[in-house]
């Protein structure tokens, strides 16, 4: 007989696996205007305020003496940093992933800690080691060595509070990719120093360029630690976080801003990064890419 | 309760899961939906579950349309593949949810619930387990707290998706007759999907042989696998030789040598002869259908298993055969081979 | 191996020790009269109570987003995922004088609250804002992977048991998310503690009313007052150690209870 008679039908609500659509709305309407006004906003008041007086105002701020001290200042702190925290990343991630020893529980809590203290307190340790009341403050000055309020005791504040960075995105990658292919490169004759160069450093290269973009964004932009050992000194120990803020209590918000909408830059471009890192990262547990 | 499925279609894109699929199932059956991945099987099942909804065609239980209504009013007993259970309770609030969830006016008071729960942890023999949670479980005790939980609910209909498909052999094999005999038990309309034949034709009263979002045929496990009603439906269902003929002047020919054997009314043109390997006798050369020489010849347990060259097929075609142990066989015999039954398929898809 | 270990020391433990030792010039009376005192017990009462309120907030609004960002499609999905970073990444002192920028009397959200009577910069409520700005990706990123990696047959296996929707959501889906909920919980709380960068613009700092304890650890440190700022510091400290000491072992019990897979 004949085929049957094609019959329109619309499929129910799905009501097994979603929300009614009103619901739906409500939440993603919420969602939104909550980031959209906690995240978003502030982002855009930091742009507006920096170009506020217009273009010019801007330039002419970043132009300044103290701008440009606390520029230099912030990437020679952050160059300091990155670099001495790879490498101790790097080693104290190998450490982890690879190698069973007494105390490596202690050792994980330990690079965890600076990521769960006050960055004040981080800041307050080394006033108390270096400060003039402090265990070595005596000594420090009796020999004219300047480490609070000086270069030294930013880096060292800086280092404390990025540490963690590195290894924590070294020590999941490392710990997948086990240690067969260092044996294997060692019982085909490479040297230690070989296999760490073209064995181990390929295999975890995105991760740690993601380590390091984290670790750099943070060294520029700590405030807390760094405020309480920089000593504040204009032109000199400035960064520019602390050169914000300065510039915020004396009123001079376009200068403020302008320092601030560089900082606010820094974090989208690494945010950028991190995303592109990430889907890389993703990528690479699935085929290596090498 | 009956289950009516009429011109059922659902499409992904352009690939059709389901193509005007009709189905009805008998009150009180355990039927099985048997086929490849991608035949559509699990998308029929979810279909009638509720959980997935066809472009177009019926669903009826007992004659009512119930397509319009949610899954949890259709009142389907649903056991998944990976058994779903919820991790965060135990097995005993496991199989109570499904109590708890009613609306207040027809929900039973707190000792009801604990009696029927009680009640359905013994049915599958597993009432010390009530206080764990699903993770100290093994895979076959999920798989009947998931059957408790379904039942808990007294289900119009039990659906289960490939229900031990994740479980190691020995465990499936016990399983399969402990869902034989729990079904004679509560007797309630059972749907299963499987796409392991075996299994298949050794719990369900009633075999769905589906593929490529068709039904290929529906019958007793017997049937199926006596009388396939189509090439594919042969192919999938047990060990089969298959050897490309050609039916011609009533005869049937292998590379364009007449075979001994009847074309049986089938029509004329490219065909595939279809032969149950232990369907095909091997005998002294001359004395069968098919020519061959022994090419190698292996034992194991109560047979023998010959490969066997065939003469006159176009190309070099080998195909195995059991043979019982007490015939002697060695590389180089030439034999002859009969089959004892056959069939003749279209050679087309 | 050797030197991975004693640079962590110096870089970490060493500073540490220095800090508990610095308490130990203390006697129990004095440290006790320290953190007893009106203004460190109403700092700590502002930074621990404040905190709470904000993880609070970040645990249902987390719970919102997280929820928008995984189960629905709509424009500019992408885009929000990738903001909810923002306050990681953001310097605390650029979040803090946006915050109070945007919420002073003047500002762009501030001018209009403050019609209605609520002024927000420089009260408790503007300490409460920031808190809840930095913590917001916490509750966001622990909860996302675990609802990413939810099986939906646990959703159908509940509306074929005759659980309406939210049946399913509330009994279901929610109860499995809580181990990672808590924790995203703990981990906003344990940050607000001890924020500072992004709350002192916007605080007010007066004693008592709108002074963080980080802040007043600050002040301490630059009246020369040390012991008093460690003493602060070493309570810090401590709790946070609490903290983290709980999420652990609410990870340790999630993990017993509810393996992956």
């Amino acid at each position: 007989m004949n085929q049957p008679q094609a019959f329109t039908y619309t499929p129910p609500r799905d009501d097994v696996h979603t929300e009614p659509g009103a619901i739906r709305f409500v939440i993603v309407a919420l969602a939104v205007l909550f980031l959209l006004i906690f995240v978003v906003l502030p982002l855009v008041v930091v742009f507006a305020s920096a170009f506020s007086k217009g273009v010019m105002a801007y330039v002419a701020a970043l132009g300044e003496p103290e701008a440009l001290s606390a520029i230099r200042l912030t990437l020679l702190v952050a160059a300091i940093s990155v670099s001495l925290n790879l490498v101790s990343g790097v080693i104290a991630a190998w450490a982890i992933a690879k190698f069973d020893f007494a105390g490596k529980t202690f050792l994980i809590t330990l690079i965890d800690l600076p990521f769960s203290v006050s960055p004040v307190i981080s800041g307050l340790v080394f006033v108390l080691l270096f400060g003039a009341q402090g265990f070595f403050g005596p000594w420090l000055q009796a020999h004219d060595i300047r480490i609070l309020f000086a270069l030294p005791g930013i880096a060292l504040a800086t280092i404390f509070v990025t540490f963690p960075f590195v290894a924590r995105a070294l020590i999941p990658l490392m710990q997948e990719q086990g240690t067969q292919e260092e044996e294997a490169a060692i019982s085909l004759g490479a040297s230690g120093l070989q296999t760490f160069f073209r064995v181990t450093l390929p295999n975890i290269k995105w991760g740690l360029l993601y380590g390091v973009l984290l670790c750099n964004a943070r060294a520029m932009g700590e405030f807390g630690a760094v405020s309480v050992v920089s000593g504040h000194i204009r032109g000199e120990t400035n960064t520019m976080p602390l050169l914000v803020e300065i510039l915020y209590n004396e009123y001079q918000f376009v200068a403020s801003f302008a320092i601030a909408s560089l900082l606010a830059m820094l974090a989208l471009i690494t945010l950028v990064a991190k995303t592109v890192l990430e889907r890389r990262l993703d990528e690479g547990q699935v085929v290596s890419d090498d | 309760m009956t289950i009516e499925v009429k011109n059922l279609t659902k499409k992904f894109g352009d690939f059709a899961a389901l193509d005007n699929v009709d189905l009805k199932v008998a009150d009180g059956e355990l039927l099985a939906l048997l086929g490849p991945s991608g035949s559509g099987k699990t998308t029929l099942l979810r279909i009638i579950a509720g959980l997935d909804w066809p472009d177009s065609g019926e669903v009826s239980f007992g004659g009512e349309n119930v397509l319009s209504r949610s899954a949890g009013e259709r009142h389907v007993g649903f056991v998944f593949q990976h058994y779903a259970l919820f991790r965060h309770m135990t097995v005993f609030e496991n199989v109570a949810f499904g109590l708890r969830v009613q609306p207040r006016a027809i929900r039973k008071d707190e000792a009801a619930i604990r009696a029927r729960v009680k009640e359905l942890l013994d049915l599958v023999q597993l009432d010390w387990l009530s206080d764990r949670y699903p993770n100290q479980l093994s895979g076959g005790q999920r798989q009947r707290i998931a059957l408790a939980r379904a039942l808990a609910i007294e289900p119009r209909i039990l659906l289960l998706d490939e229900p031990f498909g994740a479980l190691d052999a020995k465990v499936r094999k016990e399983l399969r007759q402990w869902l034989r005999s729990l079904h004679q038990e509560i007797h309630v309309t059972s749907i299963f999907v499987t796409h392991d034949q075996e299994e298949a034709l050794e719990v369900a009263n009633r075999v769905v042989v589906m593929d490529k979002g068709r039904i290929e045929q529906v019958g007793t496990p017997g049937e199926v696998y006596d009388n396939p009603a189509t090439a594919f439906v042969h192919g999938f269902i047990g060990e089969s030789i298959v050897l490309p003929v050609e039916v011609r002047d009533g005869g049937v020919q292998l590379g364009g040598k007449a075979l001994n054997i009847a074309a049986n009314g089938y029509a004329p043109g490219a065909a595939k002869l279809f032969i149950r390997r232990h369907d095909m006798q091997i005998g002294p050369a001359g004395s069968g259908a098919l020519e061959g020489s022994v090419q190698h010849v292996r034992t194991f347990g109560p047979i023998q298993r010959a490969e066997v060259a065939l003469c006159g097929a176009a190309e070099k075609t080998v195909i195995e055969i059991d043979a019982p142990r007490d015939r002697e066989l060695h590389a180089g015999d030439a034999v002859s081979l009969q089959p004892r039954r056959y069939r003749i398929f279209a050679a087309q898809e | 191996m050797g030197l991975t270990l004693t640079w962590l020391s110096v870089i970490i433990l060493i500073p540490l020790a220095g800090l508990f030792l610095k308490t130990f010039d203390l006697s129990l009376e004095q440290f006790w009269g320290i953190v007893t005192s009106r203004r460190t017990l109403n700092a700590l009462k502002i930074s621990f109570g404040l905190s709470f309120a904000a993880a609070c907030v970040n645990l249902v609004m987390g719970t919102i987003v997280v929820w928008a960002l995984v189960r629905y499609r709509f424009p500019g999905r992408r885009l929000f995922d990738a903001i909810v970073d923002i306050p990681f990444a953001l310097p605390t002192a650029v979040a803090g004088v946006a915050l109070t920028q945007l919420f002073a009397q003047k500002g762009w959200l501030g001018a209009p609250l403050a019609e209605l009577g609520i002024k927000v910069a420089f009260t408790p409520i503007g300490i409460f804002i920031a808190m809840i700005f930095i913590g917001i990706p916490f509750v966001v990123r622990t909860v996302q992977p675990v609802l990413l990696d939810l099986d939906v047959e646990i959703e159908e296996a509940a509306a074929s048991l005759g659980a309406n929707r939210w049946h399913t959501v509330f009994r279901v889906i929610l109860p499995s998310l809580i181990p990672a909920l808590l924790t995203g919980f703990a981990l906003a709380f344990a940050r607000a503690v001890g924020e500072y960068g992004s709350v002192i613009f916007i605080a007010g700092n007066l004693p008592n009313v709108s002074e963080i304890a980080p802040l007043l650890i600050v002040i301490r440190l630059s009246e020369f007052r040390y012991a008093d700022a460690t003493a602060i510091a070493v309570v810090m400290l401590v709790a946070s150690f609490l903290i983290i000491f709980a999420v652990n072992r609410l990870q340790r019990w999630a993990q017993t209870r509810l393996p992956a897979h």
